[in-house]
């Protein structure tokens, strides 16, 4: 099976050329259950990979397909890597792929752009197959910038919107940024270890020094790429614009998988960053100033889709603080149980928008608990699973990260941990916000409230038993569990654990951490049902004057108006200034200053210019020709 | 009959078809324009691509000043055939949708120009490669002059003037070069040979690298080129832009370096800067632009300029991205003319700010454009992305100071290529751009051969990598012997 693993990508594009060529042709339902089995079949696949590399001996397999660039000492094989880490993400990828692609067809049935939608998504799968598989920075690279692409397609994908078309680019741009970083750190990568090859490059750097200076470069560059992709300070604004995209694409490429694709570089380039202490402490100050920074952002938003963005954020801040703390298992066990809960909270939300006649804003919503019961009930799974509450899966995962924090530095925990209440109250916000009290809508909207079709219940039903069970493949040994995660992952962090001082943790410790953790998150949620159950608050107006702090949050911290000024408008009036004075008057004044020189020069010469072209072409053959008259002489 | 000569001459015998063609001129160029496509198809499955130099013609032509005809055809030129030959038929086909008055002596220059083209990238004689170079010249002065714009005529004599100025300076370094020669020779491999000294070197280098960087252009030389491709008519500033440029690139890979090696030596970081300088400069140029055709002659300066500095640096990976970048940057420039052509003639405007929404009543025509900007901002699995990697990873190997910013390139080209498509294809329709039709079957086949082009490129770029990888290590090899000697 390991070696028909070109097949798990290629599924996805068939489907991409079946649903793009025939996106105007063939039916809905062909088209639906085109894209659907496409990513079905790779999910398959994928499985049967999983379960031959869980009872191989051999860990890791390359499987090369052909040469794809090669020039003097640059050879660049397209070929595929299967190991435990890319196993696992295959089948994250694929999964859940194609349960939002099952929710597709039922939230996108009335849309006219259907055919193209699913084809889009297709690409997606397709792209992010090659990133997860890539044997290689370079082929990772391609699938890394083609899902960027694809995030592109889909948050613009109701073009005819400026402002979707505008966040589309933003997405985009920013992504560039970070890509700009990664392709300089191939490069380098390139000039040290001779190869892009993962198989070639880790172990050589496993005998390099750590804190050497060409692995520090490599891997802070490395970084910039995943800060981008990742959506990390200070990149990280495009994410919440991508909200723009429909809700299962939010759901899938900007919860669930693309976003993740920063970490799993970093797992997967573990050893390098090992190598590179000085880089994880970066990272761990960035994830945890992005995951602050988000959070408090989160509790004043109104818009359902910006909150569940802004918890992304947040969420990715927790693991790369995880990797900064050299918790990798921890961190990619995060990306496993984030991707179940925040995909589901994503669908569920699009559920909610889907009953409320594209209606986002929840100060319209409420008491929808009675019409949604299932969406309610599963989105209720999702909130406390990313609460951290035991024994849902957010809660072993988020406490992992956090011990090893603990570890690391005692204040980053206590930051963390504040985060984690953070997350916890604006979770049970929005939950209380849209499901609890009186229907605030408009007469309209209440007629039609409705659950959705089974085709979109049954992926969040699917998705909250794995948010509730999800926890379990890595039950701490503190809990009497064998951490299979950590079992399986070992071969892809081996090197690194040996270079790591080990969590040292005294079980009574472990338990007090955990304890605190869960009780600052219950008192979060106690605090959120005083406030918007029992006292029923709706948040304010927009014309309503905010304090300080509050006006802050609610405006993002102003980021987006401190990049227009500080970098999108000076480069504006920088392309003016070079078009019209450098270029016009300073360079091309001087062409012209020159031209005019020469003709003032020629006054005598003026019966010469007689403004025909074809004289000027006769005159400069005569040129060449008494040019080579002289040279004969010269002979 | 050597086969080299056929495919120099059929486009020759084509102009003259042309002249005496009449009203079938337009249908018969079509079809005379796949001839040295065949020849040169012909040429690359017959090719071995070693570093030799195959279809050798040597004739004597002016003895007595010792200039022959001697061309001949190794894997750089190869591309270049390929490149050209390829271009003029995607060329000639856009031109169908245009009323072209005197259309016999439209196409006839066109194929006269072809010929010039192909004579400079296959001379091996450096009189006969000035005579390609000013024969090829020629023509667009006329195609921009006679068929152009409003401000045609003012523009286009500044072109002229601007780089037949540039020509004759490369003249003169030619003709010291012949007079330096024992045997007072032409021959390119007789020039190779030729050992002055470095300040000699240098002032031939200058000499060259004037003619050189006004064709690409490179800054600060370019100031002559958005007037004149805006002016241009779409065929001219597909033909300035597809392949005229690369004899400016070519003529640095073929002679400026290899006849003055030293010179290179002296001087070839500064002109790697103006070329870096040339990428950021036009770039953020192009930002606020609001003609579409300006807008893309803008991007042209920047991406010419990515090549160039890929070339000044000298090593393998940067010149075989300079190779394949020369065929992409050709395919996808001539694109998106065309797609500017084609919304240039629906709706009477280059103004970006007019346009809008254009993807809603036209979508085959927002895919092509969607797909020759991703090949343009140089997304992986497209052309552009193979060229502009190698490019920067030559870059890399000189500096990476200079590799950052020159990679500046891959945001800032997003920045102005998805503005534009923003402003074209997406946002809400206006009264003017609701009414735009979709792309009909000539526009459909031209930009599906363009689009075709770019991905398959994109994902299998080793038979174009392979052509030229011996003659491109070769030349590099007997460059750096002659440098470390010195």
């Amino acid at each position: 099976m390991i070696n028909l693993v070109w097949l798990v990508p290629l599924f996805p594009l068939i489907g991409f050329l079946i649903n793009g060529l025939g996106r105007n042709t063939l039916s809905k339902s062909v088209i639906g259950l085109t894209g659907c089995l496409a990513v079905l079949a790779s999910f398959i696949v994928s499985l049967g990979i999983f379960i031959e590399l869980n009872a191989s001996n051999t860990k890791s397999f390359i499987v090369p397909l052909f040469d794809w660039i090669s020039a003097g000492t640059v050879k660049i094989p397209f070929s595929f890597m299967v190991d435990p880490l890319s196993a696992l993400m295959l089948l994250i990828v694929t999964g859940i792929g194609f349960l939002i692609h099952l929710y597709s067809t039922g939230y996108m049935s009335h849309d006219a752009g259907f055919g193209k939608f699913f084809s889009y998504l297709n690409l997606f799968i397709f792209f992010m197959l090659l990133l997860v598989l890539g044997s290689n920075y370079v082929i990772m690279f391609i699938g890394w910038e083609g899902v960027g692409l694809c995030s592109y397609l889909l948050i613009g994908f109701w073009y005819t919107n400026s402002s979707y078309a505008s966040a589309a680019k933003k997405a985009f741009i920013m992504n560039r940024i970070g890509d700009l970083g990664f392709l300089i750190a191939v490069f380098l990568i390139f000039t040290t270890f001779n190869s892009v090859e993962f198989a070639v490059i880790f172990p050589q750097a496993a005998s390099m020094l750590a804190g050497d200076r060409a692995l520090i470069i490599i891997t802070s560059l490395l970084f910039v790429g995943a800060i981008g992709k990742s959506a990390q300070l200070p990149l990280f604004t495009w994410l919440p614009d991508a909200m723009a995209g429909p809700t299962p694409v939010s759901a899938l490429i900007h919860a669930a998988t693309m976003v993740t694709a920063g970490i799993y570089m970093i797992a997967r380039s573990n050893i390098l960053f090992t190598l590179a202490p000085q880089t994880l402490h970066v990272i761990a100050i960035v994830g945890l100033a992005t995951l602050l920074l988000a959070a408090t952002i989160a509790v004043t938003q109104n818009d359902i889709k910006k909150v569940l963005a802004y918890s992304t954020v947040s969420q990715l801040g927790y693991m790369f603080l995880g990797l900064g703390v050299g918790a990798y298992t921890g961190a990619f066990f995060h990306v496993i149980t984030h991707a179940f809960f925040k995909a589901l909270l994503f669908l569920g939300a699009g559920s909610v928008i889907h009953a409320m006649s594209n209606e986002q804003d929840m100060r319209n919503m409420g008491g929808l608990k009675k019409k949604l019961p299932v969406t309610f009930l599963t989105m209720m799974i999702g909130t406390i699973a990313i609460a951290g509450l035991p024994p849902f899966s957010g809660f072993f995962s988020k406490d992992e990260i956090l011990a090893h924090v603990y570890e690391h530095n005692q204040l980053f925990w206590v930051l963390g941990v504040i985060g984690a209440v953070f997350t916890s109250f604006y979770m049970f916000r929005m939950m209380f916000l849209t499901f609890n009290g009186s229907f605030r809508g408009t007469t309209a909207q209440e007629h039609h409230l409705h659950e959705s079709p089974s085709s979109m219940t049954i992926p969040l039903i699917v998705l909250a038993v794995l948010s509730v069970i999800g926890g379990f493949i890595g039950i701490p040994e503190i809990f009497g569990g064998g951490h299979w995660l950590q079992n399986f992952l070992s071969p892809v962090f081996a090197v690194s654990a040996g270079k790591m001082p080990h969590l040292t943790l005294d079980h009574s410790t472990e338990f007090i951490l955990m304890a605190v953790s869960v009780a600052g998150a219950l008192g979060a949620m106690l605090f959120a049902y005083q406030k918007y159950v029992k006292k029923g608050e709706v948040p304010a107006e927009d014309r309503i004057e905010r304090g300080t702090l509050a006006r802050l949050s609610y405006n993002k911290y102003y980021i987006d108006e401190i990049y227009a000024s500080l970098i999108t408008r000076p480069l504006d009036s920088l392309s003016g200034f070079f078009h019209k004075v450098v270029d016009k008057k300073g360079i091309d004044g001087l062409v012209n200053g020159f031209g005019k020189g020469a003709i003032e020069a020629s006054k005598s010469f003026r019966l010469l210019q007689s403004g025909m072209v074809g004289f000027y072409i006769f005159m400069m053959v005569f040129g060449i020709v008494a040019l080579l008259v002289y040279s004969m002489y010269k002979i | 009959m050597e086969i080299l000569l056929l495919q120099i001459f059929i486009p020759l015998i084509a102009a003259a078809v042309m002249l005496i063609a009449g009203k079938s001129a337009r249908s018969l160029a079509g079809v005379l324009s796949l001839l040295p496509l065949a020849v040169t198809a012909y040429m690359y499955v017959n090719f071995v691509p070693d570093a030799s130099i195959q279809y050798l013609v040597n004739l004597p032509w002016v003895p007595q000043f010792g200039i022959n005809f001697k061309a001949g055809v190794d894997g750089i030129s190869m591309i270049l055939l390929i490149l050209t030959n390829l271009l003029i038929p995607i060329i000639i086909l856009s031109s169908f949708k245009h009323e072209i008055k005197n259309q016999s002596a439209f196409y006839a220059l066109i194929f006269f120009m072809q010929s010039g083209l192909l004579l400079v990238f296959t001379a091996l004689d450096g009189f006969l490669f000035y005579v390609g170079w000013e024969i090829a010249l020629i023509p667009i002065y006329f195609i921009c002059a006679l068929w152009g714009g409003q401000n045609r005529i003012q523009v286009n004599l500044k072109f002229f003037i601007y780089t037949i100025a540039g020509s004759l300076i490369m003249l003169l370094a030619i003709i010291y070069l012949h007079l330096q020669t024992p045997n007072n020779s032409y021959d390119i491999a007789e020039f190779y040979k030729l050992n002055l000294d470095s300040s000699t070197q240098g002032w031939i280098f200058w000499a060259f690298f004037l003619a050189f960087a006004i064709k690409m252009p490179v800054f600060p030389f370019h100031t002559w080129q958005p007037d004149t491709y805006t002016e241009a008519p779409t065929a001219g500033t597909m033909l300035l832009s597809g392949i005229m440029l690369k004899m400016g690139i070519y003529g640095v890979i073929r002679w400026l370096i290899p006849v003055a090696p030293l010179g290179f030596h002296d001087w070839g970081l500064t002109a790697l800067v103006l070329s870096i300088i040339g990428v950021v400069y036009a770039s953020i140029i192009a930002f606020t632009q609001n003609d579409i055709k300006r807008l893309i002659a803008y991007s042209s300066i920047a991406h010419v300029g990515l090549i160039s500095a890929g070339i000044f640096a000298w090593n393998m990976q940067g010149l075989q991205g300079a190779m394949i970048q020369m065929l992409n940057h050709g395919i996808n420039v001539v694109g998106m003319f065309f797609v500017a052509d084609i919304i240039i003639r629906r709706m009477g405007t280059r103004e970006l700010d007019q346009l809008g929404g254009i993807a809603k009543p036209a979508p085959k025509l927002a895919i092509a454009f969607l797909i020759i900007v991703l090949g343009t901002v140089a997304l992986p699995l497209t052309n552009g992305f193979i060229g502009e990697f190698l490019l920067l990873m030559g870059v890399y190997n000189y500096n990476i100071y200079f590799a950052a910013l020159a990679g500046l390139t891959i945001i800032l080209g997003a920045v102005y290529m998805l503005r534009m498509y923003q402003k074209v294809m997406l946002g809400v329709t206006n009264e003017r751009t609701t009414i735009f039709s979709d792309i009909d079957t000539t526009e459909k086949s031209v930009l599906l051969i363009v689009s075709v082009l770019i991905i398959v490129i994109g994902i299998y770029p080793q038979p174009i990598l392979h052509i030229s990888e011996a003659a491109i290590s070769n030349l590099l090899e007997q460059v750096n012997q002659k440098i470390l000697v010195q």
